[in-house]
């Protein structure tokens, strides 16, 4: 019944055979979707790690369903973007039901010029399956069958002991990465912990397999008819795989909910008698809220859910933690090479921190919706529930799980404050919005032309083509930390500036004038996580020398030179 | 900023109060409730305002911590 991928190849550890073990510069622990991130991102970033995990497969059962759009740009800069998007299923249309009838519909109404869709559904074993594939074109250490017993942190560095069918050894590194799950054993070996809001409700979650004539969309219910009192979801991901959550109640005996003859006839009741499916999976779970006080622990830092766990409505679990690693891989590697002070691996704790607290709050909402906690909480919820038919404004207030956003690093002591005046959303911290754009004849997106560097956007509008200009906007290629020159200009204005040898994209729907607030002279500086450090009216090199030291933790050492 | 109007507004207090009274009708305790609850909801969204709403909302717990207050 469970559904499993191929078994990944264990090997012997080196160090098993008595030869000189070396010191590894990092050590990630657990190699589900935020470690197999974390460990692909450094080596994207020129450092080798040793990827862990205790087992040996990808993950059982489809877990974390839903991909959004952020972490599709991620997974494009890691290389399994194009994958996981072509494997996973798109749905804009949203149905809620109240009892047996259809309440309201809701269209994402995508907005356009995006190279990825608002979210996908997929399997969590397949975005884990194309990440681990992805590992064999690094040089990542994986080793499969491998548990971590036992974990020292001294002022140098960590010794981690790690336990294997062959036998234990130990292995030395200069920075160990958590991303051993919601019941981080690290978390627990060093005696610390995540303070938690446990959640008085039970789901059964199911994965049914079924050439079914459901359409591509979200259905929820509220107390439906075949499971009186409670919410169901329904969700298609690939493989004419589809995944429903049952809302139990906080009564409910999970050994007996997860048993085959109490789970088919809830889905029989739900799909009808005549409708043959097969069960490829199913687990009753109970969640928490929780959160550590300290994300870093001198040379130890923990991700994804280790260090934070939400409530899995509104797709905030997975996605977040790859972009916890999103955020800390490119500042590991940038202390690691001697090129920032130690100091900015303190801004991953302060901007993740206000990541996590962001998700919990939103997913803690939707659950206060879906499992209301007092008579009066179910009175309003019910109370929004049937005026949500007729009239709009009750729509907003339901809340069966909203759409996983990045977070804006708003108060980020990396961030430079504006100077200029500008509108719109790409404030100082803020996520990159994508935008298309056209180089000659070919087609191309923002985010790809960012990739992981330090990048300098530079828009010229419909501006004559300026060599002086030219010559400085290459000369932040040759800054202290060079930043990666792009120049933008308005459509049918990039001859001339190629004329003069320069490499320019057209801005081919004025999406991005419009949505960086950009005139002729605009620059924007942004960091490897993609995430906008600086922007300025007019390009000054000095300007951006400051800020790329702000935004590399050197603003200390700036305001003394 | 827009504040709670707490003076008095309506034309005919004893009309809203009489018609408010009347939609309760013939209601179980529970239709009552659910009744109230739809109100409030209606009537938040007209006001539309949030400040005036978290004003309103602490006007309306005001002393009901406190366990000797009437």
């Amino acid at each position: 019944m469970n559904h499993r991928l191929a078994t990944l190849p264990y090997r012997k550890a080196p160090e098993l055979d008595r030869r000189p073990a070396p010191r590894y510069r990092a050590v990630v622990v657990g190699a589900g979707p935020v470690g197999l991130c974390m460990a692909i991102d450094l080596a994207c970033h020129g450092i080798e790690c040793v990827l862990i995990d205790e087992d040996d497969r990808t993950s059982e059962g489809s877990r974390a369903i839903c991909f959004a759009k952020r972490t599709l740009e991620i997974l494009d800069r890691l290389g399994t973007g194009q994958r996981t998007v072509d494997k996973g299923v798109v749905w804009n249309l949203g149905k809620v039901f109240l009892r047996d009838r259809l309440l309201y519909q809701f269209d994402l109404l995508p907005e356009s010029g995006h190279k990825r869709p608002a979210f996908i559904n997929l399997q969590q074993y397949h975005l884990e399956q194309f990440l681990v594939e992805r590992l064999a074109g690094t040089p990542v250490d994986v080793r499969w069958r491998s548990r971590v017993t036992g974990v020292t942190v001294h002022e140098g560095g960590v010794s981690v002991t790690v336990g294997t069918p062959d036998g234990v050894y130990a292995l030395e590194c200069d920075w160990l990465l958590a991303c051993d799950g919601a019941r981080s054993p690290i978390r627990t070996t060093l005696g610390l912990e995540a303070k938690s809001q446990v959640f008085r409700d039970r789901f059964l979650i199911a994965d049914v397999k079924m050439q079914a004539s459901f359409p591509t969309e979200r259905w929820f219910w509220f107390d439906p008819p075949f499971h009186p009192g409670q919410s169901v979801l329904l969700h298609r991901q690939a493989d004419d795989l589809w995944r429903i959550d049952f809302q139990l109640g906080w009564d409910a005996d999970p050994e007996k909910e997860r048993q085959p003859q109490r789970v088919l006839p809830r889905i029989r009741a739900m799909l009808g008698e005549d409708t043959p499916f097969s069960l490829e999976w199913v687990s009753v779970y109970t969640f928490r809220c929780q959160r550590m006080d300290r994300f870093r622990h001198g040379r130890v830092f923990f991700l994804g859910d280790a260090a934070h766990q939400v409530s899995p409505f509104g797709a905030r679990g997975a996605n977040s933690g790859i972009q916890d690693a999103d955020n800390l891989a490119w500042k590991l590697a940038l202390v690691m090479q001697g090129k920032a002070p130690e100091s900015l691996l303190d801004t991953y704790e302060r901007e993740r921190m206000a990541a996590a607290d962001e998700n919990v709050l939103n997913s803690t909402r939707s659950t206060d919706f879906i499992t209301p906690k007092s008579r009066t909480s179910r009175l309003f919820r019910d109370a929004a529930l049937q005026l949500a038919g007729r009239h709009a404004f009750a729509r907003g207030l339901v809340n069966s799980g909203r759409l996983s956003l990045p977070h804006t690093y708003r108060d980020s002591p990396l961030s430079t404050p504006d100077r200029d005046s500008f509108a719109g959303r790409m404030r100082p911290g803020a996520p990159c919005a994508d935008a298309p754009l056209r180089a000659g004849d070919a087609q191309a997106w923002l985010l790809d032309q960012l990739g992981g560097a330090f990048g300098g956007m530079y828009y010229a509008g419909a501006q004559a083509p300026d060599p002086g200009l030219l010559a400085r906007l290459q000369g932040l290629s040759r800054l202290p930390l060079p930043v990666r020159p792009l120049l933008l200009c308005a459509t049918g204005c990039a001859g001339p500036w190629r004329a003069l040898g320069a490499s320019v994209f057209e801005d081919v729907e004025g999406l991005y004038a419009g949505r960086y607030d950009a005139a002729p002279g605009t620059l924007y500086l942004v960091r490897p996580d993609q995430h906008v450090a600086a922007r300025w009216r007019h390009l000054e090199l000095r300007a951006v020398r400051e800020a790329l030291a702000r935004a590399t933790g050197q603003q200390l050492e700036a305001q003394t030179a | 900023m827009n504040a709670l109007q707490t003076i008095a507004r309506l034309e005919s207090p004893d009309d809203f109060y009489e018609a408010l009274i009347e939609a309760h009708g013939g209601l179980t305790d529970a239709q009552s409730e659910m009744l109230n609850a739809r109100l409030i909801l209606l009537l938040a969204n007209h006001i539309g305002d949030m400040q005036v709403l978290r004003e309103a909302l602490a006007a309306a717990r005001e002393g009901l911590d406190d366990p000797a207050a009437p």
